[in-house]
């Protein structure tokens, strides 16, 4: 299926890959200055999966966007301002200086949940906003990534099989870079394609060239779909590269150098480039304005980024519990009525849709004897079953 | 008013909440048509429907997850532990995420995280869990040990009203043997407040949950021997309200600390520390303690009585302290 993307999105689809990566270069600078306080997570070769994923959801659906996802942050409005002043340890971070990098959302315009660095968390904790939403009658999706390492975890298997038993809309992008810090991919899982992880839990799954932007987008705009009409959760599989070591101070020397050479021809944003000149979408002069905006843009923000103030130390004891600091509202899409008594009361008992699991057949009960052909082979089954039973 | 066991006070307090607010939700596993293990939550699905009340995989973290999420929608979860002892397996949702989650990004969790904790029912060493003090240790959280039927559903009602994570430990060895009058209103009992049980000048026993009947039994017997104990139940371990248990310090001048939590690392030498540093000069003798033993809970009755404290070991450590 073609994209059905205008002149406009696949510009700014540009604008967002482009602003994600030219944020990541001004970070590599200031990391050079001893700017950033703590690490630096590098997306390089990976912008076309945090842009197209966050692209193809709407404004209400949820997501939560893990360390190399920049990209899927600026798309939901984040500026690069508030990616530098985070990593900077600023008072004017949307942290306040309380947490890092890419550790950061907002819950009540954006939807945006913060990452946390523990793996496969944030696979129950999105499957528990879907369950929400579709509680309060909202039409969202919810979203998040992980890495090919990442599925690795416990909590990966835990929350995607909770998914599914409750049919939550719910999208999850396995973003397989091949690389888990220095550990490849082929060390995690004997699996050919992650994707092939989703079969085990019953959930619906893709594999997409994670390095072709409207492939991304096209993807998780029809899995998002899937999800948001009730059949249950999606999870994709985008298939990249990690071009870079695991964090900045990483010199990734264990990547064979032919693997990067391989993959440097697919990059993404190359990619995308050509493909808009070859539909005419753009001219050079469209390019320059993109790009100069950009710079201007981040210009700006590393201004104001250095000239903010690292927190008061004291602050330091502040915001440990919410003490009505801020208020809990759910967004009621529904009348509540529906959910009290007496409309909510049921019968206490399961309405199940078979004897046997799921609506599969009950294992036919087997007439001893009635087929079976007399001879050496039955007589050994025989035997072999008796001795099963005696131990 | 009616006689009700701490059990059903435990289940009135999510009838109520569930009545009075649509965003009050139970998550867990066999709650729903089953009632929960211990029947805690009988009813609630017959009368909530399958929305508001669901039966989960085997899976506390994700279940702890979920609520997670549930409450950054703006819904006021309850997820219940089968047995408190499998809060272990839900440890990192609880301590990395729900925990510092207001702190780090400025978004509150309002979920509720209760089950049955405690001994002295012959579970053995993965159905008798105290786990409260791993979660003492963990800013963000808030731990509350109920001791009576009145402070289970008053306690239980601040916690689902609470923006802040709750742990709340249900101890099982009460669920069905006590019981009490409790008020028919709509009454809460605020999260953060230790009570005075009973009035005494000569030493001063904090305890909670279980050891607070325990510790009542021992101060009636000592009353006896003309030892009057003043008994302190703390009701919350996280925070931790210090004031009542430093005033008490002061009029009695000695402390002794009573929990069925084992001994190394429990709220007893963080509630030590707190009275050397604020109230050394009141002390006419040294802080004591009666805990379990530091081992796991032994299954076999007589293991378990003796790992367990009991009246006469809390009297017999009160009677020394007094001579001081």
């Amino acid at each position: 299926m073609a994209t059905t993307l205008t002149r406009e999105q696949h510009l700014e689809l540009y604008y967002f890959m482009r602003l994600n990566r030219e944020v990541e270069e001004q970070m590599v600078r200031l990391f050079r200055q001893n700017k950033i306080v703590g690490g630096l997570y590098p997306s390089l070769g990976q912008e076309a999966i945090s842009v197209g994923t966050a692209y193809a959801l709407g404004p209400g659906d949820w997501i939560a966007p893990m360390i190399r996802n920049i990209g899927a942050l600026l798309v939901r409005g984040f500026k690069p301002r508030d990616v530098m002043t985070q990593h900077m340890a600023r008072y004017t971070s949307p942290t306040f200086g309380k947490d890092g990098t890419s550790h950061f959302g907002d819950l009540k315009s954006r939807h945006v949940i913060s990452p946390i660095s523990m793996l496969g968390d944030l696979i129950p904790v999105m499957t528990g906003i879907a369950m929400a939403g579709r509680y309060l009658g909202q039409k969202i999706v919810t979203m998040t990534w992980i890495g090919d390492g990442g599925t690795s975890t416990g909590m990966f298997h835990e929350g995607l099989n909770f998914a599914a038993v409750q049919k939550a809309p719910f999208v999850l992008i396995v973003e397989n870079n091949q690389w888990a810090y220095s550990t490849p991919v082929e060390k995690q899982s004997a699996l050919r394609d992650l994707a092939d992880r989703a079969k085990a839990y019953g959930v619906k799954s893709a594999v997409v060239d994670g390095n072709d932007v409207l492939a991304v987008e096209r993807t998780t705009r029809e899995a998002a779909s899937y999800a948001r009409a009730g059949n249950g959760p999606v999870l994709i599989e985008a298939k990249t590269m990690r071009m870079l070591g695991h964090a900045q101070h990483d010199a990734a020397e264990y990547v064979p150098k032919a693997m990067l050479e391989s993959w440097k021809k697919r990059d993404p944003l190359d990619r995308f480039e050509k493909v808009l000149t070859e539909k005419k979408l753009w001219d050079a002069k469209t390019k320059k304005e993109i790009d100069e905006r950009i710079a201007r843009e981040i210009r700006a923000d590393v201004e104001f980024a250095e000239n903010s103030p690292f927190p008061p130390p004291e602050s330091a004891e502040e915001g440990v519990y919410c003490e009505g600091c801020h208020a809990i509202e759910a967004d009621w899409q529904r009348p509540k009525e529906e959910v009290m008594p007496p409309r909510s009361s049921v019968k206490a008992e399961w309405p199940l849709k078979s004897y046997a699991a799921n609506g599969a057949r009950p294992p036919a009960v087997k007439q001893a004897a009635s087929k079976a052909k007399p001879g050496k082979k039955t007589a050994r089954a025989a035997v072999r079953v008796r001795a099963k039973a005696g131990r | 008013m009616a006689e009700t066991t701490y059990l059903e006070a435990i289940r009135q307090a999510m009838f109520e909440e569930m009545d009075r607010d649509p965003a009050v939700v139970l998550i867990g596993e066999d709650v729903g048509v089953y009632g929960g293990a211990f029947k805690t939550s009988e009813g609630l699905l017959a009368r909530f429907g399958w929305e508001r009340v669901v039966d989960t995989p085997i899976s506390e973290s994700a279940i702890v997850g979920a609520a997670i999420g549930m409450s950054y929608a703006g819904l006021r979860p309850i997820a219940e532990m089968q047995f408190i002892d499998f809060i272990a397996c839900a440890f990192e949702m609880i301590t990395n995420f729900a925990a510092k989650s207001h702190y780090r990004w400025g978004a509150p969790v309002p979920m509720v995280l209760r089950g049955p904790s405690g001994g002295g029912v012959h579970g053995g060493p993965f159905h008798s869990a105290n786990p409260e003090m791993y979660f003492v240790h963990t800013p963000g959280l808030k731990v509350v040990c109920p001791a009576t039927p009145r402070d289970a559903k008053g306690l239980l009602k601040s916690a689902i009203r609470d923006n802040n994570p709750v742990l709340f430990f249900e101890h099982k060895f009460l669920y069905r043997r006590i019981k009490e009058e409790i008020p028919a209103d709509d009454f809460t009992v605020p999260i953060g407040k230790a009570a005075v049980r009973r009035e005494g000048r000569d030493l001063t026993i904090v305890s909670y949950a279980a050891m607070l009947h325990t510790s009542l039994e021992a101060a009636a017997n000592l009353a006896r021997e003309g030892i009057e104990a003043e008994v302190i139940d703390l009701r919350t371990l996280l925070p931790l309200d210090r004031e009542t248990i430093l005033a008490s310090v002061r009029k009695t001048n000695k402390l002794l600390v009573v929990h069925e939590d084992t001994r190394t690392g429990g709220i007893a030498g963080e509630i030590a520390a707190i009275v050397m540093e604020h109230a050394f000069e009141d002390l006419d003798g040294p802080v004591r303690r009666v805990t379990s033993l530091d081992t796991p809970v032994p299954y076999a009755p007589g293991l378990e009585e003796y790992f367990l404290p009991n009246a006469a070991k809390v009297a017999a450590a009160a009677r020394e302290l007094a001579r001081y």
